[in-house]
């Protein structure tokens, strides 16, 4: 198991490498961060003045070898707009992004599991059809239109909940959280639901699927002619033998809540990492989204690893293999 | 007009709560970008000096129609041609309590010219500071120039004391090893308000200034929120939510929504930002043409075909919302200099420009791209589409590139070596005068002498350049008005630029608020008054 671990942890380091050299041949289609930096009036001396000191002239792979040098020492570069550590903002940004992937995954299983369960143990009744039914616009409405309607609906009619940000954060050490506080705890609900609004709906169809297909096999059969209660058979034979790909699913699927909450971010000018890359992204402030697009792969990689210890608890068989 | 009553009302309003106990008002708003830094001479852009030009203070401050008005400065004399002499106000406290003195403003006009600053232009206008006695100096410029107030208000004068106790004597740059750099998350003016807190790119609190100098300035708001909104549909709906007292700025195409809706509305006007459309008349062969061998450009007959070929009402109607004001100038009302003779567009007519096009050897027309940026400007590209469907009327076919403004930028400015045709471009002169719109758009290239750095197509004209030249160093107002006129008239005559019109401002506010809308976009808390 540890030198499973190790294993990949090393892979990770390979696959954060790739990333940020894939990231750094495309920096230079993005455009030219100078403009952004400097006022109209700055004169064109102390312009090539500043690129010169940022080493923006130098060939690509330099700048990416004098990064990734950098960042093995943990020293991700001073932001270009923000004229700050970026492992600093990034640290403060982390918490936000964290909290808000959570709750949404949260939701996403609390909800989409018992969901699934559900429409596949009455896939005929009317609840389930609506169920289903609702699901389709969970897949396939655009993250930014659900988050348009939501504080449309809740924030702007009915103004129940606020339209943005994070509300009233509390401070415990480097992390910020809005557990704590009535306003925070109301700024999550929007932005969470639309996060999870596409994971849950994925959640429940394919725990359905799933146990659709369990249901039909030979020792559920054999279970309920043992004359076991409905209950032990749905949840403990039928329910566990469909969580392998639904731990795999929603392992993958933590990563992109974390990745892909940079449309919710926007959308609800939620403070979080995604926020402040799409903002670098209009600022081509490139320390930035090298820091960034490297964490989320080293997520990426660490979800992976999670999941593939996941299979051993879950599926006996693999253990034995394992032993063998 | 309406503005101003409305102005005088809340400021008699005002007068009269004098009486009563003051009570907290807060007055949130959100702006589509952040406030990058606090460090007063880290960036030299018009949100971050707006907004801080409510926390510092430079010698002249600007009044609610941009007219120059004194500041840190009581008063001002010339002495002679190159020396003025400037008396400061006396018994100012910068917040942090240390006074203000005649070694505050000589140091930050040191600092202001130091490596990272990004305030050089200013910072070079003046050769030397003396200081006579603690609350007289004379400045020296390089050479005669009568609008050195004009760039004043934007030079901020930070405290001495405060600043070296900090290890802050040069500013913020993301160059270099100063990422620990004070004055990039504190701040220590003279001005209404205080920093109270700040993350970037999250939220900045500042609170009133009790001590402030000015006494009877009209604002009556205690507290100000700023949280940087992104996207505009979501910074719409927080106004009309009522989380947020002023949203700016608002898509033209959401007015009739603020309309629509109770207890907000567009606050619109004339920005003093000319959108403009240039050719490049430099090259010998154009880089975006099928026409080889020559350059079109070059031939006034072929720009004048252009200019004529535009509707720019239309524009105006179908794409402003009847909100921008079609110009044949490139420098707006508000700017110093301005010609209301010069200002007509020219006048629509296809059928001339074909004309002109079969007298330049065009009759079929060509093809040529235009550079535009789709992110910079109000509609942009919306602007740039239209051009192009109008010039595709008189046989022009445009090919449109339309890019976020990082690239765009990257490719059509000097560090790029103007790579373009035929490109749109927008500008506020830095300093309100027309002298900076002549020598940044007008005057031949020369980037030793540092000139004519956004004429990014190169029109040259030595007449224009003498008459610049001659402006620069010109005292008398009168006559340096006409040699700006003289010069704008020649650029006229010569189709230098496509004008296309100011842009407009486009504020959301709520009912509870009035505030002033300067003409540079600038919000000045000063002018922020929360109503009962």
């Amino acid at each position: 198991m540890i030198s499973f671990i190790f294993k990949r942890l090393l892979q990770s380091v390979i696959v954060m490498l790739t990333v940020a050299l894939i990231a750094f041949s495309m920096f230079r289609f993005i455009g030219d961060p100078i403009n952004n930096m400097v006022g109209q009036d700055t004169s064109q001396a102390d312009r090539e003045q500043l690129a010169e000191q940022l080493g923006l002239n130098d060939p690509f792979l330099i700048q990416f070898g004098r990064f990734a040098l950098n960042a093995v020492e943990g020293n991700f570069g001073i932001s270009y707009k923000y004229r700050q550590p970026v492992s600093k903002l990034i640290l403060e940004r982390l918490s936000a992004t964290l909290e808000l992937s959570f709750v949404s995954a949260v939701l996403a299983l609390v909800i989409g599991i018992p969901c699934g369960v559900y429409t596949a143990l009455k896939a005929k009744g009317l609840i389930s059809k609506g169920i289903m039914t609702l699901s389709l616009i969970g897949v396939s409405l655009p993250t930014f239109l659900i988050g348009i309607l939501l504080i449309l609906l809740f924030g702007v009619i009915l103004r129940w909940l606020p339209t943005f940000g994070r509300g009233d954060v509390v401070a415990i050490g480097w992390w910020t959280t809005g557990f704590l506080t009535a306003s925070g705890l109301k700024s999550l609900i929007l932005p969470s639901i639309t996060l999870a609004l596409f994971q849950m709906t994925l959640i429940m169809r394919l725990v359905r699927a799933e146990m659709l297909e369990v249901l039909r096999t030979d020792f559920v059969k054999f279970a309920r002619a043992r004359g076991l209660p409905d209950r032990s058979v749905h949840f403990k034979h039928a329910l566990k033998n469909t969580l392998v790909p639904v731990i795999t699913i929603t392992g993958l699927q933590l990563g992109s809540l974390i990745a892909f909450a940079i449309i919710t971010e926007s959308v609800f000018q939620w403070p979080g990492m995604g926020l402040l890359f799409i903002q670098a992204i209009s600022d081509v402030d490139i320390p930035i989204m090298a820091a960034y697009l490297v964490l989320i792969a080293f997520f990426f990689v660490i979800i992976n690893m999670i999941v593939d210890i996941l299979y051993y608890t879950v599926d006996p068989r693999l253990r034995a293999d394992s032993t063998a | 007009m309406k503005l101003r009553t409305g102005l005088f009302a809340a400021v008699a309003a005002v007068a009269l709560a004098v009486a009563s106990p003051v009570q907290a008002k807060t007055f949130k708003f959100a702006f589509q970008g952040d406030l990058s830094s606090l460090d007063p001479h880290s960036l030299n852009e018009s949100f971050l000096l707006g907004t801080l030009g409510n926390v510092y203070e430079g010698l002249a401050l600007y009044d609610p129609n941009m007219q120059i008005v004194p500041g840190l400065a009581e008063s001002w004399k010339i002495l002679t041609p190159t020396t003025w002499e400037f008396k400061l106000r006396q018994g100012v406290k910068f917040h942090g309590g240390q006074d203000f003195t005649a070694d505050d403003v000589i140091f930050s006009w040191e600092r202001a010219g130091r490596d990272g600053s990004d305030q050089k232009v200013r910072n070079s206008m003046i050769k030397s500071i003396t200081k006579v006695d603690d609350y007289t100096i004379v400045v020296e410029t390089p050479a005669p120039n009568p609008i050195l107030v004009q760039d004043l208000p934007y030079l901020f004068i930070m405290d001495k004391e405060w600043s070296e106790e900090h290890g802050t004597t040069s500013s913020t740059s993301a160059a270099g090893d100063n990422a620990g750099n004070y004055a990039n998350l504190h701040a220590n003016g003279t001005g209404p308000f205080m920093i109270k807190s700040h993350e970037a790119d999250v939220k900045t609190v500042l609170v009133r200034n009790k001590d402030y100098w000015d006494g009877d300035m009209p604002t009556n708001v205690t507290e100000v929120i700023f949280t940087p909104i992104k996207e505009a549909p979501t910074r719409v709906a927080a106004l009309i939510s009522g989380e947020l007292d002023m949203v700016y700025p608002v898509p033209v195409q959401d007015w009739e929504r603020l309309d629509n809706a109770e207890g907000v509305k567009a606050l619109t006007g004339p920005e003093a930002r000319t959108i403009f459309i240039g050719f490049d008349q430099g090259r010998d062969e154009l880089l975006y043409s099928n026409i080889k061998g020559k350059n079109p450009f070059k031939d006034q007959r072929v720009r004048a075909a252009f200019v004529h070929a535009i509707n720019l009402d239309a524009i105006k109607e179908k794409i402003m919302r009847g909100a921008a004001t079609p110009t044949g100038l490139l420098a707006a009302p508000q700017v110093n200099g301005f010609v209301e003779s010069l200002n007509s567009p020219y006048a629509y007519d296809p059928e001339k420009s074909k004309a002109l096009l079969a007298e330049a050897g065009y009759p079929e027309g060509f093809e040529v791209t235009l550079d535009c940026p789709n992110n910079r400007y109000v509609n942009d590209e919306k602007i740039c589409q239209a051009v192009t469907s109008m010039l595709a009327k008189v046989g022009i076919k445009v090919d449109l590139l339309a890019q976020p403004k990082s690239k765009y930028f990257g490719k059509v400015l000097a560090t790029s070596g103007y790579d373009t045709s035929f490109y749109l471009l927008g500008w506020t002169p830095g300093s309100m005068d027309a002298e900076n719109v002549l020598s940044s758009l007008i005057v031949c290239q020369n980037a030793d002498a540092k000139k004519g750095m956004f004429n990014l197509g190169n029109y040259c004209n030595p007449k224009v350049d003498e008459l610049t030249a001659a402006i620069g160093s010109e005292t008398d107002q009168a006559k340096r008005n006409e040699m700006i006129a003289e010069a704008f008239k020649i650029v006229k005559e010569d189709v230098g630029y496509m004008p296309i019109h100011q842009q407009p401002l486009s504020w959301g506010v709520s009912d509870r608020v009035t505030v002033n809308q300067r003409a540079d976009n600038g919000l000045d808390y000063r002018y922020v008054i929360v109503n009962e």
